[in-house]
């Protein structure tokens, strides 16, 4: 049985698509079979992301419209076998994306034995982000330590809350989940930028995982590679603990506190 | 940096400043969420009618809906200003 998790935030910026490749791709490295759809039509940038953007030939669209099978539309990652992209589409139209369109794409994910359907959500409160929200299972809100994008992210929990196929049937709440981005532990010891327990507390939520703020997500972007795939990156190194416990193992946050200065630094700066 | 800087009173940092800000606005916001849609609207209209008689602050008039019992309460709350001006 597949399990529908949805990347969203409501503030824009904050990191939803590097989130959703780095847990698609830390999933598929872990041996599920994996599928990460891009909601975001009109704005299509995941496939960039996966660098897989030059083998988009059909997307989410082209499927619902019924202009292509959904296997004709499934990019096969080049890296891992068991993962596969589902590009969003460039159209303008923006009722292109359906209720019943995505449930029909979904259902047909879940009947090609895919085990997590990771869904990357639009910015916003619009339909590409209610549609994305809307079948899932689970939620990650990504989340940076920052006053607009915590009080978005309230929002959208309340939505996740309210406005999910879970909430209307009363079958059960979708799970949900912190993942906090752009952490710098310096600058929250000088008292600069809230800490995880101050985005904790205001949002009554224990985090996921805590990935720090790292030079390493913008060069894995720029080369089309999940920063998660760059072992030695902290950022990548946070993303695969965050997945670890997305799929319950308990693992130790890392990278959240500042380093230390040496007497050397401190002598010469640094 | 002066040698004496340390005598300055600390102004509070940043951080707290916005963790204080966001615990109230989404208090605030939590406590609207599910409320219906006209309860801004009702408000607005509300001052208007006041406004008619007593100059009062857009910040005086509260709109609370909340639940009691088995039934739904509306409550409204104004605070007049010390002279009713008109």
């Amino acid at each position: 049985m597949a399990e529908i998790i949805v990347v969203t935030s409501g503030k824009g910026g904050v990191g939803k698509t590097t989130t959703s490749a780095s847990v698609a791709v830390g999933l598929a490295r872990r041996g599920k079979r994996v599928v990460v759809i891009d909601f975001d039509v009109g704005l299509r940038n995941l496939d960039l992301i996966m660098g897989c953007e030059r083998r988009v030939v059909y997307d989410f669209v082209n499927v619902i419209q019924g202009e292509c099978t959904l296997k004709q539309a499934l990019i096969k990652d080049k890296r891992l076998d068991n993962l596969f992209v589902l590009a969003a589409s460039q159209t303008r139209d923006k009722d292109a994306l359906t209720k019943e369109g995505v449930e029909g794409v979904l259902n047909g994910l879940k009947e090609m034995d895919f085990e997590y359907i990771v869904c990357d959500s639009p910015a916003g409160i619009e339909k590409g982000a209610f549609l994305a929200m809307y079948f899932a299972d689970r939620a990650v809100v990504v989340v940076n330590p920052e006053v607009s994008s915590v009080r978005d992210s309230d929002r959208i929990l309340g939505l996740l809350a309210s406005k999910t196929r879970h909430a209307e049937t009363g079958e059960r709440a979708v799970a949900q989940h912190l993942l906090l981005t752009r952490y710098n532990p310096e600058r929250v010891q000088r008292g600069d930028m809230m800490s995880i327990a101050d985005v904790q507390e205001i949002l009554g939520l224990d985090v996921l995982g805590v990935v720090p703020e790292s030079d390493t997500v913008l060069a894995g972007s720029n080369a089309g590679t999940p920063v998660i795939l760059d072992a030695a990156s902290h950022a990548g190194q946070a993303y695969d603990d965050a997945v670890a416990r997305l799929l319950g193992e308990t693992v130790p946050m890392r990278f959240t506190d500042a380093q230390k200065k040496g007497f050397l630094t401190r002598l010469f700066g640094g | 940096m002066g040698i004496f800087d340390f005598l300055k009173p600390r102004a509070p940092n940043s951080a707290s400043l916005a963790k204080e800000r966001l615990r109230i606005i989404v208090a605030q916001e939590r406590a609207q969420r599910g409320a219906p849609d006209y309860l801004p609207t009702l408000r607005r209209e509300l001052l208007e009618v006041l406004r008619k008689y007593v100059n009062v602050d857009p910040e005086a008039i509260q709109v609370k809906l909340s639940q009691e019992g088995g039934h739904e309460l509306l409550e409204l709350s104004v605070a007049l200003p010390d002279k009713p001006g008109r």
